[in-house]
């Protein structure tokens, strides 16, 4: 069995692999943005494998400082995404994939 | 270079919080925000003007936040290049705050629009100083995330589908970006247990984490940038946005991240910057100068041009990197390439916005951005027909302005290194830049056609007037670029 911080280390980027398959293939637009959290969610676990130190020391705290910083910008960003999504349910709009989103005139 | 621990001067750390501050208080106040923007914007102002002088009177300087030490602390680095953005910053968010209070003035009803720009406009404001004050990864990835929330919002503040749209492209661009920036600072702290600029400096060595850490930053900043080819999203989102969210995203945002790239590739990442990368960031550069223009010309609507344009002279600040970065940075020629790009971010910063809010005002006297019907402008609103005329002269880079200026400074680095190829790129930016910035404004020169003209109000003064003075600012670049030239090296940047 490996250590703790190296399987961390390889299931945050498989998460961040999945994530961004959603991200880039996804069908609809939640799907997305599920996709993007995902991916955000590995990094940030990997982010904590980076953390781990030798037993006497402890962990380092500067990961966990910036997981939790980065787990509000996503939020934000989810947040801001999933409005824009909202919004464009509510005036009719088809707002499934990026291809019926509706374009400018060129 | 020597480097001082400042701290008697609070400038640099109040021009961020001040627009943040009064974010907040523009929230609450709502429609009598606009005490808001008169004790703001002087503050940022003088703010900006005082960061300047310190600048050029200390040289860089470092400030730690609340008194910690990096590598734990977070600091701030202050010099000539973070004072000559945050001088471009502050002038046109001015322009642009006079611009927007009777763009959207609102009569008796509060509207969305109205309320919602005054806050996101500070905190973009706030997020834009915090980029360029940063001087660790970490809190750039905040302040690149800030900045780039603001300005979706700003994207989609019309509300229509289209903009929604728009804002909605632009997320998935810039989020993809902001990701790879993240996963790069990562694994940068993984190598080399470091996110501050200066201690990663002086640890980075080239191996394969600092190389792919590398790779992912520059492929989100590149995205951020809209440098082609990861450009789609910025001409609907700049042509939907209101006339005074494009002159800040044409003009400022997508600054924030060519800085950061710049800053990576000078300093932070310097050591192990190699010449085959540095000369694709330039191809790309010139990739994106061509693509722009070329899609400029075939544009049939004024602001969508504006927006290319955006694309192509993006693409001209890239030249920094092959000539100025990576092995170049040792060369003779790589302070004048330096230079050049700094001067054509400010320059076009303000003739950009210059000519966005022109083409605002013109869109809300003519009713409509299509070309045919500029025709006859320059006779009924001679002001901005006049300000989008000196915006043009600073976007084709014809003497005196910041454009030629800019212009001249990188093919003369690229003639003194014998890169013509280099050469070459600046002016066919400007020839291109001719031809498609001439097509509206020979419209605009036109005599207007004969018969009842539709009766429109006519834009308020304050709008044309906004426009005049951004552009008169990109001319006057030109004419007098000795203090802002002296300002951007006494910092002792580059």
């Amino acid at each position: 069995m490996t250590e703790a911080p190296a399987l961390f280390g390889l299931l945050g980027s498989a998460l961040v692999a999945l994530g961004l398959y959603g991200l880039a293939a996804a069908p609809t637009l939640i799907r997305r943005i599920v996709g993007f959290n995902v991916a955000g969610s590995g990094l940030f676990v990997i982010l904590g494998a980076l953390g781990a130190r030798d037993a006497a020391a402890g962990p380092d705290p500067v990961p966990q400082a910036l997981i939790i910083t980065g787990v509000v910008v996503a939020l934000s960003a989810t947040a801001l995404a999933l409005a824009f999504a909202v919004r464009l349910a509510a005036m009719g709009q088809r707002a499934d994939t990026l291809e019926t989103l509706p374009e400018d005139d060129r | 270079m020597t480097a001082s621990i400042a701290t008697v001067t609070p400038w640099p750390v109040l021009t961020i919080l001040v627009p943040l501050v009064a974010a907040l208080a523009a929230v609450v106040l709502g429609r009598r925000g606009t005490v808001v923007d008169f004790v703001a914007i002087p503050a940022g102002l003088v703010l900006a003007l005082l960061t300047a002088i310190q600048a050029r009177g200390q040289g860089p300087s470092f400030y730690r936040l609340g008194g910690w030490e990096a590598p734990l602390g977070v600091q701030l680095r202050v010099d000539g290049l973070a004072a000559a953005f945050l001088g471009l910053t502050a002038i046109v968010a001015a322009a642009v705050a006079a611009y927007a209070a009777a763009y959207f003035r609102q009569p008796r009803a509060e509207t969305r629009i109205g309320y919602v720009f005054r806050p996101l406009f500070l905190l973009l404001w706030g997020g834009l100083n915090a980029v360029f004050l940063a001087g660790d990864l970490f809190n750039l990835y905040v302040a690149l995330e800030l900045v780039t929330l603001c300005a979706i919002g700003l994207v989609a503040l019309g509300g229509e589908a289209r903009a929604i749209a728009a804002a909605l492209r632009y997320m998935l661009f810039a989020l993809a970006g902001s990701f790879a920036f993240l996963t790069g600072a990562v694994l940068l702290y993984g190598a080399h247990g470091v996110l501050d600029a200066r201690l990663t400096a002086a640890a980075v060595q080239p191996q394969a984490a600092t190389w792919a850490a590398g790779a992912l930053m520059t492929v989100g900043l590149i995205a951020k940038t809209a440098l082609f080819p990861l450009h789609a999203w910025l001409p609907p989102a700049h042509a939907r946005a209101p006339a005074p969210a494009s002159a800040l995203l044409s003009a400022l945002v997508v600054k924030a991240s060519f800085y950061t790239l710049l800053r990576l590739w000078t300093e932070v990442l310097g050591p192990i910057g190699t010449g085959g990368l540095m000369t694709a960031l330039g191809l790309l550069g010139a990739a994106a100068v061509l693509y722009g223009s070329i899609a400029a010309l075939r544009q049939p609507r004024l602001k969508l041009i504006i927006a290319y344009s955006t694309i192509a002279q993006l693409g001209l600040m890239f030249l920094a990197f092959p000539l100025a970065a990576g092995p170049a940075a040792a060369q003779p020629w790589s302070e004048a390439a330096w230079s050049g790009a700094a001067f054509q971010a400010m320059a076009h910063g303000l003739a950009k916005a210059a000519a966005f809010l022109a083409a605002g005002a013109i869109l809300v006297q003519v009713g409509s951005d299509d070309l045919a019907a500029l025709r006859g402008v320059a006779r009924r609103m001679p002001i901005s027909a006049f300000a989008f005329g000196l915006a043009t002269v600073s976007l084709v880079g014809l003497p005196p302005s910041g454009g030629f200026l800019a212009k001249y400074l990188l093919v003369s680095a690229a003639a003194e290194a014998g890169a013509w190829g280099w050469a070459a790129v600046p002016l066919a930016a400007g020839l291109l830049s001719a031809a498609y910035l001439l097509r509206p404004l020979g419209q605009m020169i036109l005599e207007p056609e004969a018969g009842p003209q539709p009766t429109r109000s006519p834009a308020p003064f304050r709008l044309q007037a906004a426009a005049l003075v951004l552009a008169l600012c990109a001319i006057l670049l030109g004419v007098a670029p000795l203090e802002v030239y002296r300002t951007l090296h006494a910092g002792g940047g580059g």
